[in-house]
């Protein structure tokens, strides 16, 4: 039988390959293993993380010169999706070292939801690399549908099932009005392959067909990364689901989504920038106030993170709108997409930190929810409300942190590109995000009295956030090397 | 001397790690160990007082320049110039005498509060070093974080409010400079919307911007001085932007209260020179922008004297005491010429040793009564003498009495303000007997009359340690009152670049500056030594 590719294109996907077949064994093996020993199950899902990203330069080897193509033009390999790889993998690793005693020590099995996080991993990956509007959705499905599991993977709880219901419903929605919204491009345009797209959208006029295309297309990417008038699931899911998954909600599936939404606006709809920039514009906008000022009223940490993510959702928008912005002289282009890589990465890190330390301070025998529970947290673990405020002068964009030059980053693209209102919005707003971020500072060292809070000993969340915390400063105080990094990424 | 600058950032942050790892309870040693470390740094920064260079020439000294993101342009470059240096020595000078004053008012939680203190000098002087944009906002912006936490855990009763006010308040200004700081950096290299680039290396060097400044179009400069303007004038506060000022000073501890109002105005006051007016010469020279910033100065100085006047809180009067000083200081700035410039200058630092003095006053009685109401006062003069006359010097001080600091930064911004329109000086000539009315009433009903209450009989009179903090900051009001010379000298060049630069951006010669001082303010560095300096000083004592 000859196939329709050449066996060289599987060397690609190497690592994606292997790690679906890892999550398969790991799914069988959970059919067998004694509810006792489920940790190793922890432990071999991690393995397999680590073997799928050292498998990364492997196929990047074997590829040849970067980028490479593959299956017809359905995959690509380049810097950029091995950038959002390697982030996804790492991403799926601390959600796994956050979920070892949730998982153990909850009434469920944990062989699925381990095996289920891996899955889903696939699936961004793929993600990363999709340059083919088929390609790109199915692999956005495969996450999706593993990820409205994982949320509802308490089934008792009502919270959780409430949750996992919101997401699937509004999720399935959304992906509906993508693919339909992908259907009416590829009637306009009569192709699928982003490239195809592209070199049709500069020939063709401009018409109604494509531009309700292209909307639909947006509303539904902009549904995956939380954005306003998108965002009302997202702080209801991240309250609703156990903290670790919430954790994993926050970062990985946005950045998936980020690395398709500058591929699918970028490399296909790109010739049009001029008709959709507005609407992602718009959008942005929105997104940032309602993020931020939704932020203001909340009282649950994890709805508060929920808000916030969304207000970071509206930073990297902007990121997005400044894709082509020239930097400065002898910098490369796609000045706007570097600063993207950087900032998720530095959000990846902080977003983490904070998650994981209302993972580790545990109140009446749940993860915190409340931000009083931290009252007077200083006095009985330092340590613990120092990271913590570290991570929240990230997210609040103060120096010298990760998060401060990640939104100087992507502030200066985009004024670059030409948005100076957007800018003087975003620094306001993450002004305000002040406000929200510093309740939980104040609730841990301002107020007097004893919040409910106590610590809880797990090494694996504890090893997981000081990596955050080192990172956060690092990359604070010496942002270089992750600056180039970024930028070789994306240079060809 | 390379290094001294990182010496001084870095031994505060050093000092705050070695305590970080002290026990909580030996607040003995901790003190001790804060102590020593500020005092270190002051004796470390003393150089900065004894360099020749700054009385010869408006150049950086001491500078320092490495490579930190070579990606963006940014540097660790630091640099100071006579007035920088002078803030430097003011800051750490506050710096010990607040630690110092801070033994027995500050019970709980002494090992953050002393590692905060110490963090909040080392942003503190890394502001008035930078000479890189970026490190300079973010010294900036870092610097806040302390204070938050010195007025939030160690204030009064309303100490969240405050605490979150003034961060907020300073933050909205910042991140509106920041866009400033993004639009400067484009505008140099490749240029952003419609203003087309100047095509030179990515660079956050404030000493390069100083030399494009002529190459920035108006329509630009106006609009980045008045983002700028928004960072600085929340900062030191300009009227109507002072909100924040009374409720954290009030708030704050009193060590906080002293670095409040003795370092960080003065950092809105240096960003004007260092920034507003050097690199946007042409907007602020602008008729409008100059009128409109000046009313705005003048209406602090009578806005700020009169609700002084009114305040049954003595902090509080000190605070808004300070939105009139302050006033005094932008109305100096703004009046565009030599004197207003010099005179600015030294009332930042006037304002720092007496307000400063002023705030540890007010915290010794209040330690001793937990009282800061007028009202509950009267006749203490009778119980605390030394304490009246120490307060009796410092007030004066404050209100400008002849041969005190006060007297000769206020006459010297006059003669500024005159030079440029006798009204100016006319309105801001009311605040100064404002200032000397409400001091004086307040010194009057606490210190004068009857002994009325019971519970002021018993009051101790200063301690040792107490007068030790305040002996040095009289001992400085007394020396610049008397000759302010070496002041003068020190930050004649940079002030006198600052005013070439201004007036070759009106495209006027120099007029201004030349009526007050025999020698014209020479353009960028010049290899003679100017004389101005020696000129101005010894004109104001004269003039009573």
């Amino acid at each position: 039988m000859a196939l329709p590719f050449p066996l060289s294109d599987l060397l690609v996907i190497l690592p994606e390959l292997i790690l679906s077949e890892l999550a398969l064994g790991i799914l069988l093996w959970a059919a067998v293993v004694k509810r006792e020993r489920e940790r190793a199950l922890a432990w071999a899902s991690l393995a397999s993380l680590a073997i799928a990203a050292a498998l990364l330069p492997v196929a990047a080897s074997f590829a040849g010169e970067l980028p490479r193509s593959a299956f017809g033009g359905m995959i690509a390999l380049d810097g950029f999706s091995i950038f959002f790889k390697a982030l996804t993998l790492l991403a799926a690793a601390v959600t796994i070292l956050f979920s070892l005693r949730f998982v153990g020590t909850s009434p469920y099995p944990g062989g699925e939801y381990y095996a289920l996080l891996l899955l889903t991993t696939v699936g961004m990956m793929f993600m990363a690399s999709g340059t083919h509007l088929v390609s790109i959705y199915v692999a956005l499905e495969l996450m999706a549908l593993s990820q409205y599991v994982l949320a509802g993977y308490f089934k008792q709880e009502a919270k959780s099932v409430e949750a996992a219901a919101k997401y699937f419903v509004l999720g399935a929605f959304s992906s509906g009005v993508l693919l339909y919204g992908l259907s009416l491009v590829y009637g306009a345009t009569g192709t699928l392959s982003l490239a195809g797209v592209s070199s049709a959208l500069e020939a063709a006029p401009r018409s109604t067909l494509l531009m309700v295309g292209v909307v639909l297309v947006a509303c539904g990417m902009l549904f995956k990364i939380a954005s306003a008038p998108f965002h009302v699931w997202a702080p209801d899911v991240y309250e609703g689901a156990p903290t670790p998954v919430s954790a994993f909600f926050a970062v990985g599936p946005k950045l998936a989504a980020y690395a398709i939404f500058a591929r699918v606006f970028f490399d296909g709809f790109g010739p049009r920038s001029d008709d959709w920039a507005p609407v992602l514009a718009a959008s942005a906008a929105l997104t940032m106030v309602v993020g931020n000022v939704g932020a203001l009223m909340q009282t649950n940490v994890k709805r508060l993170l929920g808000y916030s993510s969304i207000g970071h959702a509206g930073y990297a928008l902007l990121g997005l709108l400044a894709y082509r912005a020239g930097g400065a002289a002898g910098q490369p282009e796609a000045f706007g997409l570097w600063a993207i890589l950087f900032y998720l990465t530095a959000y990846l890190l902080m977003t983490f930190g904070a998650f994981g330390l209302v993972v580790l301070l545990e109140a009446k025998g749940y993860a915190t929810e409340s931000v009083d529970d931290f009252n007077g947290l200083w006095k009985r673990n330092p340590l613990a409300a120092g990271a913590m405020v570290v991570f929240l002068l990230s997210l609040a964009g103060i120096p010298p942190t990760a998060g401060f030059v990640g939104k100087y980053l992507l502030f200066s693209a985009a004024l670059k590109a030409g948005w100076p209102a957007l800018v003087v919005l975003g620094v306001l707003m993450s002004a305000v995000s002040l406000f929200y971020y510093f309740r939980i500072v104040r609730a841990m060292y301002l107020v007097d009295g004893e919040g409910e809070v106590r610590w809880r000993e797990e090494p694996a969340v504890a090893v997981a956030v000081g990596l955050c915390f080192a990172g956060t400063l690092a990359f604070g105080v010496l942002p270089q090397p992750l600056i180039a990094l970024a930028k070789s990424c994306l240079l060809p | 001397m390379n290094g001294l600058l990182s010496l001084l950032i870095l031994l505060p942050t050093a000092g705050a790690l070695a305590i970080l790892f002290l026990p909580r309870e030996k607040t003995g040693p901790i003190k001790a160990l804060a102590t020593a470390v500020a005092g270190l740094t002051f004796f470390a920064s003393l150089p900065l007082w004894f360099a020749r260079g700054f009385r010869e020439s408006a150049g950086f000294l001491f500078r320092e320049d490495l490579s930190w993101i070579p990606s963006l342009g940014v540097r660790y470059s630091l640099g100071v110039d006579g007035i920088a240096a002078l803030l430097i020595l003011l800051t750490t000078l506050l710096s010990v005498i607040s630690i110092y004053a801070s033994y027995t008012a500050v019970k709980t939680r002494e090992k953050e509060y002393y590692i905060f203190l110490l963090l909040l000098e080392t942003g503190m002087i890394g502001v008035f070093c930078a000479l890189d944009f970026f490190l300079f906002y973010v010294f900036w912006e870092v610097m806040l974080v302390p204070m938050y936490f010195l007025i939030g855990v160690w204030g009064g009763p309303r100490k969240l409010y405050a605490a979150i006010k003034f961060f907020l308040y300073t933050l909205f200004g910042s991140v509106i400079m920041l866009v400033g700081i993004i639009a400067l950096y484009f505008f140099n290299t490749t240029g952003f919307l419609w203003w087309k680039g100047l095509g030179n290396a990515p660079t956050f060097d404030i000493l390069h911007f100083h030399a494009i400044a002529p190459q920035i179009p108006p329509d630009l400069q106006l609009w980045l001085f008045w983002a700028f303007f928004l960072g600085f004038a929340i900062k030191v506060p300009m009227f109507p932007f002072h909100t924040w000022l009374p409720d954290a000073h009030v708030e704050a501890p009193t060590a906080g209260s002293v670095i409040l109002a003795g370092v960080l105005l003065k950092m809105g006051t240096y960003g004007f020179l260092r920034f507003s007016l050097p690199i946007f010469p042409s907007a602020a020279s602008t008729r409008w922008v100059q009128l409109t910033v000046v009313v705005l100065a003048i209406v602090g100085i009578l806005y700020g004297s009169l609700v002084a006047m009114v305040q049954k809180d003595i902090k509080k009067l000190v605070a808004y005491s300070s939105v009139a000083h302050l006033g005094f200081v932008m109305l100096g700035f703004f009046a565009l010429n030599n004197a207003g410039m010099q005179g600015g200058v030294l009332q930042s630092i006037n304002h720092g040793l007496s307000t400063g003095g002023l705030f540890l006053l007010v915290g010794i009685i209040y330690e001793r009564r937990h009282t800061r109401q007028i009202a509950d006062f009267g006749g203490l003069s009778q119980v605390m003498p030394v304490y009246a006359t120490l307060f009796m010097i410092i007030a004066l001080a404050s209100l400008g009495l002849p041969l005190l600091n006060g007297f000769v930064g206020e006459f010297t911004i006059l003669v500024g303000a005159f030079l440029a329109d006798w009204k100016w000086a006319l309105f801001a000539g009311v605040g100064v007997i404002l200032g000397a009315a409400y001091l004086l009433w307040l010194y009057q009903r606490v210190f004068f009359g009857e002994l009325k209450h019971e519970e002021n009989k018993g009051l101790q009179d200063v301690n040792l340690r107490e007068v030790l903090t305040l002996a040095p900051l009289i001992v400085c009001c007394v020396w610049i009152g008397v000759y302010p010379k070496p002041f003068f000298a020190m930050t004649a060049p940079a002030s006198a670049k600052i005013v070439a630069a201004l007036d070759a951006a009106k495209g006027a010669p120099p007029a201004v500056a030349a009526a007050l001082s025999p020698a014209p303010a020479a353009p960028v560095p010049s290899a003679t030594p100017v004389v101005p300096a020696a000129a101005l000083p010894e004109t104001a004592p004269r003039g009573n």
